[in-house]
């Protein structure tokens, strides 16, 4: 269902980016950029007294022409960003919900692996999988 | 090709030899398979045929090496030195009449012969299949449809195993079947290399596939169609039945632990974690499995294969399939991009259960196992001797010989074990899957890293795999180390004053001294220097004077009388020991006590008052001096200059250990008033503390 999907690490550099169709990469590329300033303005926006209802899921963060652009934070600010297809109208929010839900356990097993220096670039073949499961969709 | 050969034998050797249909597609069949690499017709790439395969064949043809001899002989020596087709087919023809125990000539081959058997490499098969020859030989050319996918992928890597096996079978075959197996030579014949031999002990699977394969193309047109189903069938059976055998027992596959490996990984657990039923941490494993000297990312990846769960930490069959996964690796084989089925910690878990499970296998398997096992077992030791072993020089051990008995008696037991693997079925398309993945795996690799990993588990191994273990440990675990998280630095030792570490080092002590001094502190005086000299006697108050001046030009002047002080204290102390054997010494001595003790009294209550042990030692020891001053006085002099000058060095080496001994005291005295400092310190703090405590504790 995702035409792109990025996870960018709590400094806004991203760890894992990933979009079909690959010619357009770089629009996607800038696309997440972009919207890590949403993701910024909606985390803060939260307040400090809800930080710890704050939920992870910022919802859709904006709508272009072509797609749609979700975000989602986790409590370690590692943030999330997932652009769909605007044709593909059948995606619902609970639909979003769940692939990032996904996303979030794929990047939590990333983490456990003891191998893995948090803030290196994921090259899990496990979450390579999952994300293509979610991206393959789309074809 | 099968006419051509035949009658190109029959012309080359100058002989009309008959060849049967049989024959001849058997002997194309081996004639193929020896002459893979060289299509040309060579039989071999090298001339030599010994060397080669055909030698090889031959070899496995169990005949004596001269009638072997004998056999080139005929055939082959007329020619150019190499085998062509025709010297093959007639070298193959006296080798069949040799194993029929008639006379190795060419006139025994004009009649028919059966067809030779060659009993090793290629040939176990044969003997498997020997109890139910044209059964077997039928099915394991019925085109299987699920098979031929699998067969299909490995194609690449298997067919050269398959290409082993299927002149092998072919004699076996009934002669219905023989045309298939004919048919599959041309299938087989392009896929092969020099692994054929190799390979040949792959399962029974292997083979079924690759015939189901190649059956598939050529056979349709050779078969009639109504033994095609009751084939296919038995096929199928096969088929499944050897998968689980080849997942399970399999001794070539590089994703199986054996018994040996699982021990050594078991011990491995043990000395990271006592608990065999509780987890190795996440940094545990890290740091032991970076020994490895694999890259990181490759660890990572073992890691998020074994670790099914997903914890961050490892059980024991998730640690076995990490070490296994890691052991594969060094061997040379790439990872898989799935965790194999025999590496699932469910499938590890029981691990007392792996044995009986075979047991089980075992006991359903045991008829046809003798002859199969010897076989299996002489392969595996040709499969050794051959196969190259770049990691590990250790003899390759045959540590499938229990898990491999199940192998080849698979085959022979299919119908028999219909009900098994029907039961097995699921775990025998997870088997295809996951074998189908493996072999995915480089062809090079594979025949020679069955085996490579195989060297893993033997005794030998596993020694050397702990010295290996323990190198790591010694080079890597310093990298571990540092990658390790570094305990937090300890908070900075007060050093200051802690003159400790550096106590026998007077220079120091002299500083700290004059630092203690300076801090108001009254240390017990050092008066080192001057010591030496106040041992002299004649001029000894001469000494004296001019130590004490030494001392004074070195120390501050309220300290110099404190180390005269001193001086004079030690002095006593020894002297007081020596103060009967040696009056003579102690008389100038005790002059000099006598000159310096007035000043030196009040000097001496005060330190007293700080250090008392010492001073009242040293106190007493001069009273009992000053005491005995008066009686010694009228001795004197003359006589004391030789003997003091004797005794000079005695009392010197003895004043400097005790200063040393003044030294150490001193330094024991200032820690012990820091220690009481400290000691006020803390119980201030602690009332301190228990004053801001709110009583909350009801």
């Amino acid at each position: 269902m995702a035409v792109c999907v990025a996870v960018i690490a709590k400094e806004n550099y991203p760890l894992y980016i990933r979009s079909i169709p690959t010619e357009n990469e770089l629009k996607f590329h800038y696309t997440v950029h972009t919207s890590l300033d949403v993701v910024d303005e909606k985390i803060s926006a939260m307040g400090k007294a809800l930080v710890d209802q704050r939920e992870l899921y910022l919802g859709l963060l904006y709508p272009t022409e072509d797609y749609k652009v979700y975000g989602y934070v986790t409590n370690s600010k590692v943030k999330f960003v997932m652009v769909v297809d605007s044709s593909n109208t059948a995606l619902r929010d609970n639909e979003i919900r769940s692939m990032f839900r996904k996303l979030h356990n794929s990047y939590t097993d990333v983490m456990c692996n003891p191998f893995y220096n948090p803030g290196d670039c994921i090259h899990s073949r496990a979450f390579d999988n999952m994300v293509t499961s979610m991206m393959m969709q789309v074809c | 090709m099968e006419q051509g050969p035949g009658g190109a034998a029959a012309g080359g050797a100058g002989l009309l030899l008959p060849l049967s249909d049989t024959e001849q597609q058997r002997y194309s069949e081996l004639f193929s398979l020896c002459c893979s690499p060289a299509p040309e017709g060579g039989s071999a790439p090298a001339p030599a045929a010994g060397g080669s395969k055909v030698g090889d064949l031959f070899r496995a043809s169990q005949l004596p090496a001269d009638t072997l001899h004998q056999i080139t002989e005929l055939c082959g020596a007329k020619r150019v030195g190499y085998f062509g087709p025709a010297q093959f087919y007639v070298a193959l023809k006296l080798i069949a009449a040799a194993q029929s125990g008639l006379p190795v000539r060419i006139e025994s081959i004009k009649s028919e012969l059966p067809l030779p058997r060659f009993m090793a490499l290629k040939n176990d098969i044969e003997m498997r299949y020997g109890n139910a020859a044209e059964i077997l030989g039928v099915k394991f050319q019925i085109p299987h449809p699920i098979l031929e996918k699998n067969s299909f992928r490995r194609s690449d890597e298997g067919d050269k195993k398959q290409e082993t096996k299927s002149p092998p079978m072919s004699p076996m075959c009934s002669p219905p079947a023989s045309p298939s197996n004919y048919q599959r030579i041309p299938l087989s014949y392009g896929y092969g290399k020099s692994r054929s031999k190799l390979e040949q002990p792959h399962g029974v699977s292997y083979e079924a596939r690759h015939s189901t394969h190649q059956q598939d193309g050529p056979a349709t047109g050779n078969y009639g169609s109504k033994s095609a189903l009751v084939h296919s069938s038995l096929s199928r059976f096969l088929s499944v039945e050897s998968e689980p055998q080849d997942s399970s027992n399999y001794p070539d596959d590089p994703w199986r632990i054996t018994e040996e490996q699982r021990e050594y990984y078991i011990n491995q657990f043990k000395s990271l974690q006592p608990d065999l039923n509780s987890l190795i941490s996440g940094s545990v494993a890290k740091n032991f499995f970076t020994k490895s000297k694999l890259p990181i990312p490759e660890l990572s990846h073992v890691w998020e294969l074994s670790d099914v769960d997903c914890d961050g930490a490892l059980t024991l069959p998730e640690f076995c399939a990490a070490f296994h996964l890691i052991v594969a690796r060094k061997n040379g084989y790439p990872l898989p991009d799935m965790l194999p089925e025999t590496l699932l910690p469910d499938y590890l878990q029981p691990a007392s259960l792996k044995p009986k499970r075979d047991c089980a296998l075992l006991d359903s398997y045991s008829e046809s196992l003798s002859v199969s096992q010897q076989t299996r077992d002489f392969n595996r030791t040709e499969l050794e001797t051959v196969c190259e072993d770049p990691t590990n020089s250790e003899p390759l051990i045959l540590f499938d010989v229990a898990t491999s008995i199940v192998e080849p008696t698979s085959v022979e037991e299919m119908p028999d074990k219909s009900a098994l693997t029907q039961d097995a079925n699921s775990d025998d398309n997870q088997a295809l899957n996951i074998s189908t993945t493996t072999k995915t795996i480089p062809k090079d690799f594979k025949p020679s890293q069955h085996l490579s990993v195989k060297t893993v588990v033997q005794e030998s191994n596993t020694l050397k795999a702990r010295p290996r273990s323990r190198s790591y440990s010694s080079t890597s675990i310093e990298e571990a180390m540092k990658k390790g998280e570094e305990p937090p630095m300890p908070p900075p030792r007060p050093q200051k004053s802690h003159s400790r570490a550096s106590s026998l080092d007077l220079n120091k002590i002299f500083q700290q001294n004059t630092q203690a001094v300076k801090s108001g502190w009254l240390p017990p005086p050092p008066a080192l220097p001057p010591r030496p000299f106040v041992s002299q006697q004649g001029p000894h108050h001469v000494t004296n004077t001019e130590s004490v001046a030494q001392a004074k030009s070195s120390y501050v002047e309220f300290r110099l009388k404190e180390q005269t002080e001193q001086v004079s204290e030690i002095e006593l102390h020894p002297q007081m020991n020596r103060a009967p054997s040696q009056t003579e010494e102690s008389s100038p001595m005790r002059k000099e006590i006598l000159l310096t003790q007035p000043p030196s009294k009040p000097i001496r209550r005060k330190f007293r008052s700080e250090n008392q042990m010492l001073e009242n030692q040293e106190l007493t020891p001069t009273s009992s001096v000053t005491s005995s001053l008066p009686a010694v006085k009228p001795h004197l002099p003359a006589q004391n200059r030789q003997s003091s000058k004797q005794k000079r060095a005695i009392q010197t080496a003895i004043r400097k250990n005790k200063e040393a001994n003044a030294v150490l005291a001193r330094l024991n005295s200032e820690l012990q008033q820091q220690l009481k400092e400290v000691h006020k310190e803390r119980i201030a703090l602690e009332t301190q503390l228990e004053q801001l405590r709110p009583v909350t504790v009801l």
